[in-house]
């Protein structure tokens, strides 16, 4: 019965695909030649790439002071960048990792793409720890290498460590569980391949897949385990993450709620970035057979729920710190004070993208729809920026002692680096989408009789 | 001629015939080598494994290789003694006794001197005037100062001594011979050689007068006190001896006639059996003094000499007083307090005018004030403004022959300076001993370059009776000559200065005793025969009737001087330019302080812009005939409404770029006040302000405990210094009971705390200064403090008290709301002012060492918390996740660097540094170390000597730096110390207790004197 599903169920897959359909879409970009948008978007992003690396190459020559960083707001562009590209990193394990765990085939449309968009933003992400130390020539002290320095080692007690291994641990984990679904694919793009160079290419990739019973086999067998591996990971990164404001001392930041609120802030915004990136990808890929309405509203769905759970760690965080009659509470990022105070912008685009807007998607209407979920997703993008922004700058700029409180103001190099990793996601991103099988193939095609829209047809007409 | 040798070059030759000598005639070798066997061979070439390709990488590789090595690193120098000098040793500090006297500071200092180059000022305790201020501490930068002259220039042009002694006799001989006049116009030097010098040199040329001037003049006291007492003088104060202290005007803790009151005033300000001093204060701009008052009246200019009468009529004519106004009302308080105090009150009054200084002085005479001590006089401040004005007549109608200028820069300082600059022009001889190029300088005809006082000879009598002596503490840095070695060359005299000072010294001052004894210590104390103390008869009545006649303006503006620059003298001085001022918090800048109501009244604003720097309107500022364009207008709580106030020492057109500031307010010196007229100008002024929130929002109770006197005596101890409680178990229980961490045994040896007492801390900023030096603390400049990068690793946090209370909140319903918040954040217009150093408090659970991923801070087993730099990788999380805001990074390379070109851009500003402290490079976080190199050093020692350290040993740089003892270091485990018994004094309190962090630096709460009765 793997073939049967429910009627009342909508197919994942629409139009009227045969297998070979299938290898003939998804391998389509690889084989065809980019146009002209592809190549203006890629030299956009390859300019702003390039204008990050000045940035940082400016910043490590110069001083972190080039930055608007000051002695009372040590961090802010720098680890809010960090926090959200690992946020929105949090999509792809969850999509490919805890829906494979619970069967949920809509996942095959999205996952391969979902997890490029976790390593890429991994990618940006990882930088911004590196680059915002003072003396990056001296980062590797951060790892418990056998060193000649004498008895130093690392300080285990620092959450930014911890974020060293939550983060190199997802990054490898997501690498290898993405490349492992990519070997059959891999297979079928070096068996269509006319090209010397490209079969070459594409046979190296795929490990000498030979399609063999055995290798489905252990291929399953390791999704299985790899997805095992990476649920935990789901809840531990952003976990972590979140440990570095809550273990401190600092109003807003010492905060109990902070790590389920923080991984329910990841999977939105994680599943807003993918929807910024399929809803596009769809069209100018013609996957539109693959990637349904039924997979954004979903997607949407998702964004939903862990929008709810981030709106009430916000409310509870709002009154917890009214209630607290606490002084320093009154000025923490969700607080009367910050709504009010001179960040009352940046309170309130949080409260909006995050809180507000996202209740659109209780409409049926308005979640199927695709250009409603596009700008959905991109206020969420900004929202969830901007909550990272709130929690640290708010926060430090209203310290314990009033005589410590000041401002931050970003320098054009700020901008620029953080322009330059958008950038270079999106470098990666393109070329990704030119080279790699955007949707798992083999995957797709085992849902096919089950899911396909002609085979229901079929079925449900007999 | 050619040479017909034949050298021999082998025995064959001896053989004619031989074949050989013939075939080498013809070429170099006797065989042909055999070149086609190894270059023909195709083969064995080929198998060969050096190809012609190796043979280029080796060739291309050494000459790379040599090249490479011919490169050279840079070479610094540093050269080994071959003879060591008997008293340094490589390592130790020497320690000189010496006295500053600039003109404007006077004080017995002692130089700290490493290897031959004097790198710190510290007081010399011992000594009568044993006290430091933010200027003194920072005026052994001023003798590394890259705008110093290199030597004697004659107009403008750079000469030698020979040919300046010449040129200079030549016209002095002339004058001497035309009878002309020649005037010594200098700063006040309070030395007696300098008296006997001139004096000689009269001898030698006659006609010579000397005329002292002081740029920030007390022409006014010193003549009320010459028409009182017969001579020209100011009185000493003990406000020790005060119960009440009434000031009008009087910035005793800050410049007021010399200053180095405070310890006095701080002797009687802690709570003692009950008792402490009042102190009482009116006054129109918020001053330091004003600033620690228990009452603080705001009185504009023109009325505060009406307090003066008030408090005239009231003690000296026994006349009643009316209490229609407020500030009636507060005179006719204080009358009652000063009544019940008698001797034991005293009024002082900083107001520049001489009759205000009279009443003054009658009142003082007839409290028959213990504090007032009209026989000690001092010899400071002893400027003329009478002959001063006089002279710069006698120069414009060209009665002068010759003027030698010396510790003075009227060019800058004369409110009519240009008119001292043309006269200057009409003068035959005109010689400049300054040690810079400075405004007046400039328009003399001859430089005669004198050194930095740390470079010179010299005496000074700072009051009567209490000598101290001047010794260089390294050699000449430049091609200079003293003043005094100058004027005896030219007197004619081949004597040198240190053989006259000592024989001077040796005929009039010791009375047999030890030179070098006097020389070690730094002072030398004559005991004066009791004077009989002649009270000239004045006539009061008019003094007080002349004061009347005084109008009031709708706007008066004042002079005060800042803490930092003072005079201006050392405005070249990055340290005390960096300086924020102890009440605005603003350095680099002078502004003109205006109050709330007037600001608002002329549309003129503060704010803070987007990253959090203060911006603030511009103001032309009209008054005393001159008008001065866009002056920044700073809104000062506490300003006296109708008045306004701008500092003097600012505006020195002499300087570079970075170091000229603000604008020069001496035009407007010389007079208690003058009217002013004041419009906004165009334009944004960027002020450098380190503090942006004013007021402690309702957080007190937890960082700046204060009581009244009443409830310190009255109440226990819990309702006025609350320690917080936590639940624990349901139960209330102190902090030391929830403790997330396992305790460790911190018993044995030393453990460091140091103790800040609110009570008598007056934020008088030598602390600040004094830890710049020691720690090497770069400058960062005005657009770095602006945007809150200063690098103070102490700070003293002033706080304004805001009308919005909790309690008013909750009665007008708007508590915890946005307005709430938004009320609370301005401070009051008549507000309470409190002061609190805070540096890095050394928590025992320090939140910043469990952050560092590479434990590049953490925990000494002497209680510090130690920054190990050299590990450091930059994150900042250890700054941020300290709640006190202490840490500092390291945004920029702040040494070697042009973009900051302070005293640690140049060869000569680097000699300042200490060499027990690193400096520290680009991307690392640094802060307070409680001064471990100082500790260590006096552990060493201790243990070099096989004892125990006594306590009162262990010293910061803050703490032998305070003037009023405020700051208490030791060790905390040596029970019977005097940090010890302060941790638990009752007054004690930590700096945010509630949050664990058990810090090693504790408080004292400042208690108020708010007996209105």
């Amino acid at each position: 019965m793997a073939h049967y599903e429910a009627p009342i169920r909508e197919p994942l897959i629409v139009g009227d695909k045969s297998y070979h359909d299938i290898s003939n879409d998804i391998a389509a970009p690889i084989e065809g030649k980019a146009n002209k948008w592809w190549w203006g978007v890629f030299l956009l992003a390859l300019t702003a790439f390039l204008w990050g690396i000045g940035a940082i190459a400016y910043t490590i020559g110069t001083g972190i002071g080039v930055w608007g960083l000051n002695n009372k707001i040590n961090w802010a562009w720098d680890i809010t960048n960090f926090v959200w590209w690992v946020g929105i990193g949090h999509a792809g394990t969850l999509i490919s990792a805890v829906l494979l765990l619970f069967r949920q085939k809509w996942r095959m449309g999205i996952n391969r793409s979902a997890e490029a968009m976790t390593i890429f933003a991994v990618f940006q992400a990882g930088l911004f720890p590196v680059i915002h130390m003072g003396r990056v020539w001296n980062g590797y002290w951060t790892m418990p290498i056998p060193n000649q320095f004498g008895s130093l080692w690392t300080n285990f007690n620092s959450p930014l460590l911890w974020d060293v291994f939550a983060i190199s641990t997802y990054l490898t984990v997501s690498v290898v569980f993405w490349y492992t679904g990519l070997l059959p694919d891999f297979a079928m793009i070096r068996d269509r391949a006319t090209k010397p160079f490209q079969k070459k290419i594409y046979s190296l990739l795929s490990f000498g897949w030979t399609g063999r019973a055995k290798d489905w086999q252990r291929f399953e067998e390791v999704s299985l385990v790899l997805a095992g591996l990476a649920t935990p990971l789901v809840l531990s990164v952003h976990t972590i993450v979140s440990f570095d404001f809550a273990t401190s001392v600092i109003p807003g930041w010492h905060s109990t709620v902070y790590p389920p609120y923080f991984v329910a802030g990841a999977v939105f915004s994680g599943f807003a970035m993918v929807q910024t990136l399929l809803i596009v990808m769809r069209k100018v890929s013609n996957l539109e057979a693959y990637i349904t309405r039924v997979h954004i509203e979903n997607m949407n769905k998702v964004i939903l729920v862990t929008g709810g759970i981030v709106m009430v760690a916000y409310l509870s965080e709002f009154f917890v710190g009214w209630y607290s009659g606490s002084s320093y509470e009154d000025f923490t990022y969700l607080s009367i004070g910050a709504a009010t105070g001179p960040y009352w912008w940046a309170f309130w685009a949080l409260i909006l993208c995050n809180g507000v807007f996202p209740q659109l998607l209780w409409i049926k209407k308005l979640r199927t729809n695709y250009t409603v979920s596009f700008i959905m997703a991109i206020i969420i993008n900004i929202g969830m920026w901007f909550e990272r922004f709130d929690i640290i700058v708010i926060n430090l700029s209203r310290g314990h002692l009033p005589s410590t409180w000041t401002m931050f103001e970003p320098t054009f190099v700020d901008v620029g680096i953080f322009m330059g990793t958008v950038g270079f996601f999106f470098v990666l991103f393109l070329l990704y989408a030119r080279t790699f099988p955007v949707v798992a193939q083999a995957e797709v095609k085992s849902i096919l009789k089950s899911s396909g829209d002609n085979f229901k047809r079929e079925r449900d007409n007999k | 001629m050619a040479s017909n040798k034949k050298y021999w070059k082998s025995v064959e030759e001896l053989n004619e015939n031989s074949s050989i000598v013939e075939k080498l005639q013809k070429s170099e070798f006797i065989e042909d080598l055999p070149t086609d066997k190894f270059l023909g061979d195709k083969e064995s070439l080929s198998n060969s494994d050096t190809s012609r390709r190796d043979f280029l990488k080796y060739v291309g590789f050494s000459t790379a290789v040599a090249s490479l090595a011919a490169c050279e690193g840079p070479v610094i120098n540093s050269i080994p003694y071959v003879v060591k000098p008997d008293d340094v040793i490589p390592g130790i500090p020497d320690f000189y006794a010496s006295a500053i006297a600039d003109g404007y500071d006077f004080a017995n200092v002692l130089v700290k001197v490493r290897e031959g180059r004097p790198i710190k000022i510290e007081p010399n305790k011992e000594a009568a005037n044993g006290f430091t201020n933010a200027r003194v501490q920072a005026s052994v930068l001023s003798l590394y100062d890259n705008n110093r002259l290199r030597g004697p220039m004659a107009k403008g042009e750079e000469t030698d001594w020979a040919a300046l002694d010449k040129e200079v006799g030549a016209q002095l001989a002339d004058i001497k011979a035309k009878g002309g006049r020649i005037v010594f116009l200098t700063g006040t030097t309070a030395s007696p050689s300098v008296h006997a010098l001139i004096g000689s040199f009269n001898e030698a040329y006659g006609n010579v007068e000397h005329v002292v001037y002081d740029a920030v003049s007390e022409d006014a006291a010193l003549n009320a006190f010459e028409k009182m007492y017969g001579h020209r003088a100011l009185p000493d104060y003990h406000f020790d001896k005060a119960d009440v202290i009434v000031s009008v005007a009087a910035d005793f803790l800050g410049d007021w006639q010399g200053g180095n009151f405070s310890a006095g005033y701080a002797a009687g300000r802690k709570p003692k059996n009950g008792k402490m001093s009042r102190l009482i204060q009116f006054e129109s701009n918020m001053s330091l003094t004003g600033g620690n008052a228990d009452k603080r009246v705001i009185v504009k200019p023109s009325e505060q000499l009406k307090v003066m009468q008030m408090l005239y009529a009231a003690i000296v004519e026994g006349k009643s007083v009316g209490n229609a106004t407020p500030v009636e009302d507060a005179v006719q308080k204080a009358l009652v307090q000063i009544k019940k105090a008698g001797s034991k009150a005293v009024v002082v009054t900083g107001i520049q005018d001489e009759n205000a200084q009279l009443l003054a002085l009658a009142i003082n005479h007839a409290l028959q004030s213990q504090a007032i001590d009209v026989v000690s006089t001092k010899n400071i401040r002893m400027g003329d403004d009478s002959k001063v004005a006089q002279l710069v007549k006698d120069m414009n109608s060209g009665a002068v022959s010759a003027v030698f200028l010396y510790n003075t820069n009227p060019a800058y300082t004369l409110p009519n300076g240009s008119a001292f600059v043309e006269g200057l022009e009409k003068v035959g001889l005109s010689v400049s001993f300054a040690s810079v190029m400075d405004q007046t300088a400039e328009m003399c005809q001859y430089v005669a370059t004198a050194p930095h006082y740390l470079e010179s000879w010299g005496d000074v009598e700072i009051k009567k009776g209490h000598y101290s002596l001047m010794q260089p503490t390294i050699h000449p840095l430049f091609n200079t000559r003293q003043f005094q070695d100058t004027l005896l060359k030219w007197a004619g005299s081949d004597q040198s200065y240190y053989d006259y000072l000592r024989a001077m010294w040796e005929t009039n001052v010791l009375g047999g005793k030890s030179w070098n004894k006097a020389l070690h210590d730094g002072s030398f104390k004559v005991g004066t025969e009791e004077q009989e103390l002649t009270l000239n008869e004045v006539d009061l009545a008019a003094a007080n009737v002349a004061l009347s006649s005084a109008g009031d303006s709708e706007m008066e503006i004042t002079v005060y001087v800042k803490t930092g620059l003072g005079d201006g003298q050392q405005a070249n001085n990055p340290w005390l330019q960096e300086l924020p001022d102890p009440i605005t918090r603003t350095s680099w800048d002078n502004y003109l302080l205006i109050s709330r109501i007037d600001a608002e009244r002329l549309g003129i604003k503060n704010w803070t812009v987007d990253n959090g720097a203060l911006n603030g309107n511009l103001v032309n500022v009209t008054a005393n005939g001159v008008t001065m364009n866009n002056v920044p207008a700073y809104v000062q709580p506490g300003q006296a409404p109708g008045s306004v106030s701008l500092a003097l020492g600012y505006g020195r057109t002499d300087l570079k770029k970075d170091m000229k500031v603000g604008v020069n307010a001496y035009p407007l010196a010389g007079s208690a006040y003058h009217e002013v007229s004041i419009e906004k100008a165009e334009g944004v002024h960027e002020f450098a302000c380190v503090q942006l929130q004013h007021t402690i929002m309702g957080r007190e109770g937890e960082i700046l405990k204060e009581t009244t006197l009443e409830d310190f005596v009255n109440k226990p101890v819990e309702e006025w210094n609350h320690a917080p409680v936590f639940s624990l178990d349901h139960q209330e229980v102190t902090q030391d009971k929830v403790d997330l961490w396992e305790p460790f045994d911190d018993t044995i040896g030393t453990k460091f705390n140091l103790s800040i007492d609110l009570a008598t801390c007056t934020a008088c900023a030598a602390c600040i200064v004094a830890c710049h030096a020691e720690n090497n603390v770069p400058v960062v400049g005005k657009h770095e403090i602006r945007v809150s990068r200063d690098m103070h690793w102490l700070r003293v946090d002033r706080y304004y008290s805001s009308d919005m209370t909790v309690e008013r909140g909750k009665e007008e319903g708007i508590f915890g709301s946005g307005d709430f918040f938004e009320a609370q954040t301005h401070p009051s217009d008549a507000p309470e002012v409190s002061f609190q150093p805070v540096m890095c408090q050394h928590c025992n659970h320090a939140p910043c060492e469990t952050v560092c991923p590479v434990a590049a801070t953490s925990h000494g087993r002497q209680g510090q918390n130690q920054m190990a730099y050299n590990r450091c990788i930059g994150t900042r999380y250890c700054a941020n996740n300290c709640p006190y805001r202490v840490r500092r990074f390291n945004w920029f390379k702040y040494a070697n660097n042009n973009e900051f070109d302070f005293n640690m851009n140049n060869e000569l500003g680097r000699m300042v540094l200490n060499p027990d402290v690193v400096v520290r490079s680009r991307g690392v976080m640094e802060k307070c170390s409680f001064c471990i190199q100082k500790t260590q050093l006096t552990i060493l020692n201790a243990k070099k000597e096989g004892r125990a350290v006594a306590d009162g040993e262990f010293e910061t740089a803050c703490s032998s730096a305070c003037p009023n003892g405020s700051l208490v270091f030791g060790d905390v485990n040596d029970k019977e110390s005097k940090v010890a018994h302060l941790s638990e004094d009752d007054r004690t309190f930590k700096l945010l207790d509630f949050v664990g962090t058990k810090p090693n630096v504790f408080y004292q709460l400042k208690v108020k004197n708010t007996n209105e009765a």
